[in-house]
């Protein structure tokens, strides 16, 4: 075969497979990944639909139970809050206002976490109040 | 001091702007004076920082709380060694840290670099000051660590406990060390594009070793936060696919691709297109991860929250990538390659396959870590990706890699020969295969990936270890050293390869630790009474009994422990005993709490009970259950509040002290249930004995070889010659 001829093969042979590959990972990312909500998105929830579930923990909300913890959730600029029952490791940064992502299904009236995908924003990065510099 | 802090920075932002003008124009004129002035220009630049960045570390060291940015992250019972790492541990503080490496580190490589690389160097530092003339403004104009407080507080909020780890002065350091590093490859990538100076003498070989520091420190930086995962955060693992994870795996992984690359150019003048645009992804790389930090962007548990930055750094983003693509095309006649590859079964050909496949492996992480994003402009809908859908792409990737890292050390250049691949692969292989068989036989086959990856890193260790074996054999016959004499000369001899050699063997324990950890751990969540056990990865795990303590510093209480005894047992036979703890630290916000429940209103940090060995790890950590002590509490509090104002504040210390000696003593004897959550995880070690060796061979590499230091003295020599033959 002409090298030129044999570049080209090779050429349409790469983008072809490069085609292939990317249409697999759209499928899969497709496929095995979870809606990005704010809890007033879970409003109109779907039952047995798992949720990437993020937000403030409300106040006097969280409850310690004997293998997690239940609390409710609320928009990060709103009040708009959703109940939780969570089982699993609990973040030792875990508190009160503070930011969580978690992955949540729909089960009658409350949102069940997924076992151990609790996570609360790293203590470096919480948000100070910056109000009273000069 | 704040205003000369703040004074400092505009300053260096002047002279950043002064500098990249200079560079560009001495360069175009031809005047070195100008090219000099900009050099010097870093170096002006890297004092003024430096002078900043000490006004800062003295305003932590001293507690001053009149500085914003001490107050919230600081106070006077933080211990000393955490006040000074507290300087970084904010948004303002982390970007000066970022412009102090940067400028340090460029000061290091223009120095080294000044009489190399002429045409190429101007630009180089031009980009580098347009780095720094960033970040200083972003200090300047947005998030300045001088910000004073119109009320200087009595105290400050303190250090968050979960950073008051040892890794808080290394890691971020060892990060930031990475990605300023990465910047230098980077400008003068960008400075032989525009010169087309574009062959490896030309910018390779001026940077090849800052390339190397870079992916060497950035490297250890993930993994010190890997391991500062798995020690202090209650959860037990090293990693969790976070985006800001990612985004600092992502230039490490294009930049392990272009220190391999880069041997193929340097040595047959090929891949120069694919080497330039490495780089250039690896730097544009190294700053969106810095982006992801202060962005807000995409939802991370390592984010800054309500960060104004975003905006700048997309424009930094943007310049960067559209200049880059710009450049190459501009330049694509110059980047033809001058060889072509001879085979497939040759060294070039397994470099090439071994950059493809970190190269998928970065578009994986890049593709998963953006699909939030990518979901949102597709569907409208926005979407995030586990770790489970991580693992899918990246844990096959891996064990090519890993593959790859054994074949290449020992392949031919150009074409490789079937008596050659005999003599090279057939024992490595016969040991791998043996071992895989073994394995099999004790139940390993049941994860077939991980028992793939035990005979992959076989592979490489023994490839390796014949290569050592036969170049120590060879010097020996030539030299007639002992053994250990014919190791050292040998490595000395040729740092480079012998310690990418021990990288190679070090990043295959690493990824044994891994798949083993991963695939073979046991791990169970329960709730224990003192007595009960819990029985996982064939370990009886018994809660012997709870524990607590006060503990106190020269300023007032600090915190307050509970913990718990558990003995661990296999077979009935004693293994060892674990002391995970939880502490208790007092609220910043005393407001509407009382001075009891303000303990318990704060931080909660586990210390957990790790028995780390060379083939299991056995890990605890507790959260004890303080339900049945929440009615003590509030009365305590109610108590304080009916004194406040009629004891004397010595008194009430005391009095403070009593009550929780109290609490203390009232937990003990309740005793108290607590979750647990016990793993038995095999060969975790190895992940951290593959880092050391890691980190070695990347010394050792990195270390000037006898030749440098020969050329250097010749260098100086000749220079001296021709200095007295014209005094002559």
């Amino acid at each position: 075969m002409p090298p030129a001829r044999k570049r080209k093969v090779r050429l349409v042979a790469a983008l072809s497979a490069a085609v292939v590959l990317a249409c697999a990972l759209v499928y899969t990312s497709l496929l095995g990944s979870s809606e990005v909500v704010t809890p007033s998105d879970l409003v109109t929830a779907t039952a047995g639909t798992s949720y990437q579930l993020t937000g403030k923990v409300v106040n006097d909300s969280v409850r310690t139970t004997s293998d997690g913890v239940d609390f409710r959730v609320r928009d990060r600029d709103g009040s708009t809050s959703v109940p939780v029952t969570y089982s699993g490791a609990v973040p030792d940064p875990f508190r009160e206002d503070r930011e969580v992502i978690i992955t949540v299904r729909k089960e009658g009236a409350t949102f069940v976490g997924e076992r151990d995908s609790l996570v609360t924003k790293c203590p470096s990065k919480f948000t100070e109040d910056a109000t009273q510099r000069s | 001091m704040a205003t000369v802090g703040r004074a400092l920075l505009i300053l260096a932002l002047v002279v950043a702007l002064y500098g990249i003008a200079v560079s560009i124009y001495g360069a175009l004129r031809g005047r070195d004076d100008w090219i000099a002035s900009g050099r010097r220009s870093v170096y002006a630049i890297a004092g003024l920082v430096t002078g900043a960045f000490a006004i800062l570390e003295i305003a932590f060291l001293r507690s001053d709380f009149s500085f914003a940015t001490v107050a919230s992250h600081s106070s006077t019972t933080t211990p000393l060694f955490y006040k000074a790492s507290a300087a970084w541990s904010s948004q303002e503080g982390s970007l000066l840290l970022w412009l102090w490496m940067l400028s340090l580190w460029s000061s290091l490589v223009l120095f080294l670099t000044r009489r190399q690389v002429r045409r190429v160097a101007p630009y180089a530092t031009a980009v580098l000051l347009g780095f720094a003339a960033f970040f200083a403004s972003l200090l300047v104009f947005k998030e300045t660590p001088f910000g004073l407080l119109a009320t200087v507080p009595a105290e400050g909020a303190g250090l968050n406990p979960l950073l008051r780890h040892p890794s808080m002065m290394t890691h971020p350091v060892m990060l930031y060390s990475g990605y300023t590093l990465f910047a230098i490859p980077f400008a003068f990538a960008i400075g032989a594009l525009i010169t087309r100076q574009v062959g490896a003498a030309d910018w390779i070989r001026a940077t090849r070793r800052f390339a190397l520091a870079a992916w060497l420190f950035l490297g250890i930086g993930i993994l010190l936060g890997a391991r500062w995962s798995y020690v202090e955060l209650g959860w037990g693992g090293y990693w969790a696919w976070d985006p800001v994870e990612n985004a600092s795996l992502l230039p490490w992984l294009t930049g392990t691709a272009f220190i391999h690359s880069i041997m193929i150019q340097e040595k047959r003048g090929m891949l120069k297109i694919w080497n330039v645009s490495l780089i250039l992804a690896t730097g544009i790389l190294a700053i969106l991860g810095t982006f992801l930090v202060r962005s807000g962007i995409l939802d991370s548990i390592h984010a800054f929250g309500a960060s104004t930055l975003g905006v700048p750094f997309v424009i930094l983003i943007g310049v960067m990538t559209a200049g880059s693509i710009g450049l190459v095309l501009w330049r694509r006649e110059a980047l033809r390659s001058e060889n072509r590859l001879d085979s497939l079964l040759s060294r070039e050909a397994i470099f090439l396959l071994n950059n493809l496949v970190l190269v998928a492996m970065a578009f994986v992480v890049f593709w998963g870590t953006f699909w939030p994003l990518i979901a949102e402009a597709l569907t409208g809908t926005r979407r995030a990706l586990g770790p489970p859908w991580f693992d899918q792409y990246t844990v096959p990737l891996a064990i090519v890699l890993v593959l790859l890292s054994g074949i290449g050390p020992v392949i031919a250049w150009r074409k490789a020969t079937a008596s050659n691949a005999r003599r090279n692969f057939l024992l490595p292989a016969v040991a791998a295969l043996g071992l895989g068989v073994v394995l099999a036989i004790f139940g390993v086959a049941s994860r077939p990936l991980a028992l793939a990856m035990f005979v992959c890193g076989a592979f490489v260790v023994a490839s390796v270890g014949q290569e050592f074996w036969r170049g120590v054999g060879v010097r020996r016959a030539m030299t007639g050293e002992g053994p250990l004499g014919a190791l050292r000369s040998l490595v000395a001899r040729n740092r480079r390869r012998y310690g990418g050699y021990l990288v190679h063997v070090g990043m295959a324990l690493l990824f044994v630790g891994v798949a083993a950890s991963s695939a073979f751990d046991n791990g169970r969540d329960v709730r224990l009474t003192p007595g009960q056990s819990v029985t996982t990865g064939g370990y009886d795990f018994t809660y012997t009994r709870a524990t607590s303590e006060i503990s106190a510093t020269r300023s007032g209480l600090e915190k307050i422990t509970f913990g718990a005894v558990v003995d661990v047992r296999r077979d009935g036979r004693h293994v060892v005993t674990l002391h995970p703890e939880r502490g208790f630290y007092p609220s910043r916000d005393v407001a509407g709490l009382g001075p009891v429940g303000r303990f318990f209103e704060g931080e909660a940090t586990s210390e957990i009970g790790l028995k780390a060995g060379v083939l299991r790890d056995i890990w605890t950590a507790m959260t004890p259950d303080i339900r049945k002590l929440l009615p003590t509490i509030k009365e305590g509090d109610r108590v304080f509040a009916a004194a406040a104002g009629k004891l004397p504040p010595e008194l009430e210390g005391q009095a403070l002290g009593t009550a929780l000696n109290g609490i203390v003593d009232r937990y003990l004897a309740d005793r108290p249930a607590a979750t647990f959550r016990v793993i038995t995880s095999p060969l975790v070690t190895w992940i951290w004995v593959g880092s050391i060796v890691v980190f070695l061979g990347g010394l050792i590499a990195l270390w000037p070889g006898a030749d440098t230091a020969r050329r250097r003295v010749t260098a100086r020599y000749a220079a001296r010659v021709a200095q007295e033959l014209g005094r002559a």
